[in-house]
């Protein structure tokens, strides 16, 4: 079992109010699983996707990601995680805007401590992978918007990730490139990789194997196809 | 994370923002260029003025009535009061004082005129009255003819013995020796030529008029002139000794009481040496005082800059922690731009500095002197600078919560 939720909650102050924005969710997901979350706004599925990006913890309850016990892990521990087990793709990309494309790919693996010659090496591999071989050294100005999103899709795959989680990746693109990166995900999901896309587009979240729906911070449906 | 990533991430934010950079790190530029130009002045100036002490031979000390270097303070009043120095003073001090060698009273007149026949000098000249003992306990060798002797002394003979610069102006294409001088109406024939001494800060000690100390007092007066003594000492080893010896001599025939302190000083090109430094190192502490000032400013600059940087690339922070940059490497990121900046700004502090002293040393007469000392203190106080005002902006970027920072527009 890679992902493992036991009765999730999460609770946010905001001011006075406490805000519950996930009420005890269960969720297992088993690797090279192509998953979609859905839901509307307030659903609780931007939470549940920081709780599984390990960007944040739960109040309660048990997260389990390849068989460690994330929820109760400290900041440091955290990053460890994130930067060896989850590659991010975002809605706005999120590259570094004065870094070429190889620097932005081969950021995570600065933090883990490879050599330089190595991290060139995967970074150059990476790009190679997503299409973009000739835009080593191009910055993200230089790009499209889809160039974009598959440099941020490379170095979502450089550390090898176990789950790639995407969030609304084909929002700021237009309906053929995002197709585009559709295929690729889709590429990734055959080639083994584990997909987790949270999106609220009901055509995108077509391309998963299965969808689960979240409604007032609980898990309303949950569908194979 | 590795220092060579943050030191690029922080060299390329200066880069982008060059003029936000340069205003940011203006403050340390002028902290520390002001303290690296200071100093090498007073260094300068110290090493000057040791090479001229040093004039008075080691085994030299001079007594005289007032203090050197005026004190001010509780004592001022009663160094107002204090009697004159004597020729019988003098005399005492060579009947004695067994450690002494030569005594040598002598007295100055500043800012006379030197006239031969139609030609005269630039009021700027020094006449000094003095005896045999005047031109080795001085350091002035007479090059050309002789010195004052104890007879001239004797007989009030108008003779004298001039500096180079009065050769200079009078005497340009034609032997001094035998020629007859003028100063103040009165006659005297140059017996002797001071060798070039050549001077500091546009004070020549070229410009000198030897008279015998006899003749000068005759003329000038000695009611209320106080002589000022010389005094060689045989062995240097002896100084204090001797000096002991002329204290004590001088209270006996002054009659001070006992406990009451020495109404004359007595002075070495050490002591005053000592005291020159005592002086300088207060203005030296004073620089220092209103340098770190500056540097305090130009910290808060840093930290200002630094925090607009931070709230700039909140989102750029957002991402490398969602990929794994731990607390520490931002912080480090930070903390490294903040260092590079101050250091930036202070090696072109320490360049300009040094520059300045050159300038000033090439356009004035104080010569400049760069301590490496205060290039090594001056940069790692920059690097201090940096690390005490990044800490605070660093600390606040690596506590940020990666959502919110990825969020954050």
């Amino acid at each position: 079992m890679l992902i493992e939720l036991k009765n999730i909650v999460k609770d946010y102050q905001l001011g006075m109010d406490t805000v519950h924005a996930l009420r005890g969710v269960d969720l297992k997901i088993q690797k090279n699983e192509y998953v979609a979350i859905m839901g509307p706004s307030g659903s609780g599925k931007s939470t549940l996707m920081n709780l599984l990006g390990c960007l944040d913890t739960p109040s309660s309850g048990i997260y389990r990601l390849n068989g460690s016990n994330v929820s109760e892990m400290d900041d440091d521990h955290l990053a460890e995680i994130r930067n060896r087990e989850i590659g991010f793709v975002f809605q706005n990309f999120n590259l570094l805007p004065r870094a070429s494309s190889a620097h932005n790919v081969e950021l995570p693996l600065i933090y883990n401590g490879t050599p330089a010659a190595k991290r060139k090496e995967l970074a150059e591999k990476a790009l190679k992978k997503v299409g973009l071989g000739d835009r080593m050294h191009h910055r993200p100005n230089e790009l499209s918007g889809g160039q974009r999103q598959r440099v941020a899709v490379a170095r979502a795959l450089i550390n090898n990730p176990s789950i790639i989680l995407a969030d609304e990746p084909t929002g700021n693109l237009d309906t053929r490139t995002g197709d585009e990166i559709m295929d690729l995900f889709e590429e990734l999901h055959e080639s083994g990789n584990t997909i987790i896309l949270v999106t609220h587009e009901e055509y995108i979240a077509e391309h998963s194997d299965r969808i689960i729906r979240l409604r007032d911070g609980k898990i309303e449906r949950d569908e194979a196809k | 994370m590795q220092v060579q990533e943050s030191f690029y991430i922080a060299l390329d934010v200066i880069r982008t923002h060059k003029m936000r950079s340069f205003l940011t790190l203006l403050g340390v530029i002028i902290g520390v260029t002001a303290i690296i130009g200071m100093q090498s002045l007073i260094e300068g100036f110290q090493k000057d003025m040791q090479e001229q002490m040093e004039q008075l031979g080691s085994n030299v000390f001079q007594v005289q009535r007032d203090p050197v270097m005026m004190g001010g303070g509780r004592h001022r009043d009663q160094e107002k009061k204090r009697k004159n120095i004597t020729l019988d003073e003098s005399d005492a001090i060579s009947q004695y004082c067994t450690s002494v060698e030569q005594v040598g009273p002598e007295a100055w007149h500043f800012g006379i005129t030197v006239k031969y026949k139609d030609k005269k000098t630039s009021p700027v000249m020094v006449l000094a009255g003095g005896q045999s003992a005047f031109f080795p306990n001085n350091g002035y060798f007479v090059e050309q003819g002789r010195a004052i002797t104890d007879t001239d002394d004797q007989y009030n003979r108008n003779v004298a013995v001039i500096g180079m610069d009065i050769v200079d102006e009078l005497f340009p294409f034609q032997n001094p020796l035998g020629e007859e001088i003028n100063v103040d109406g009165r006659h005297y024939e140059v017996i002797g030529v001071i060798e070039k001494q050549g001077g500091r800060f546009g004070d020549s000690n070229d410009n000198r008029v030897v008279i015998p100390l006899n003749t000068f007092l005759k003329y000038y007066g000695n009611r209320e002139r106080s002589l000022n003594i010389t005094v060689s000492v045989k062995d240097p080893a002896m100084m204090e000794a001797a000096q002991e010896q002329v204290i004590g001599v001088l209270r006996a025939v002054r009659k001070v009481p006992p406990g009451e302190p020495n109404d004359f000083e007595i002075w070495t090109s050490d002591s005053l040496m000592e005291r020159f430094n005592n002086m300088t190192r207060a203005v030296r502490i004073g620089a220092i005082v209103i340098v770190s000032f500056s540097l305090l400013v130009a910290g808060i600059g840093i930290m200002n800059i630094l925090l607009v940087s931070i709230r700039e690339r909140t989102r750029e922070i957002g991402v490398r922690m969602a990929i794994g940059a731990k607390r520490r490497d931002i912080l480090f990121q930070f903390l490294m731009e903040a260092v590079l900046l101050s250091e930036i700004g202070g090696i072109i502090g320490i360049l300009a500095g040094v520059g300045i002293g050159q300038l000033v040393a090439l356009i004035s007469p104080v010569p400049a002197a760069i301590p490496v000392w205060t290039i090594v203190i001056g940069f790692f106080f920059c690097s201090l600078v940096g690390v005490i005002f990044g800490v605070y902006p660093a600390a606040k970027a690596s506590r940020m919560d990666p959502i919110e920072s990825l969020r954050y527009e």
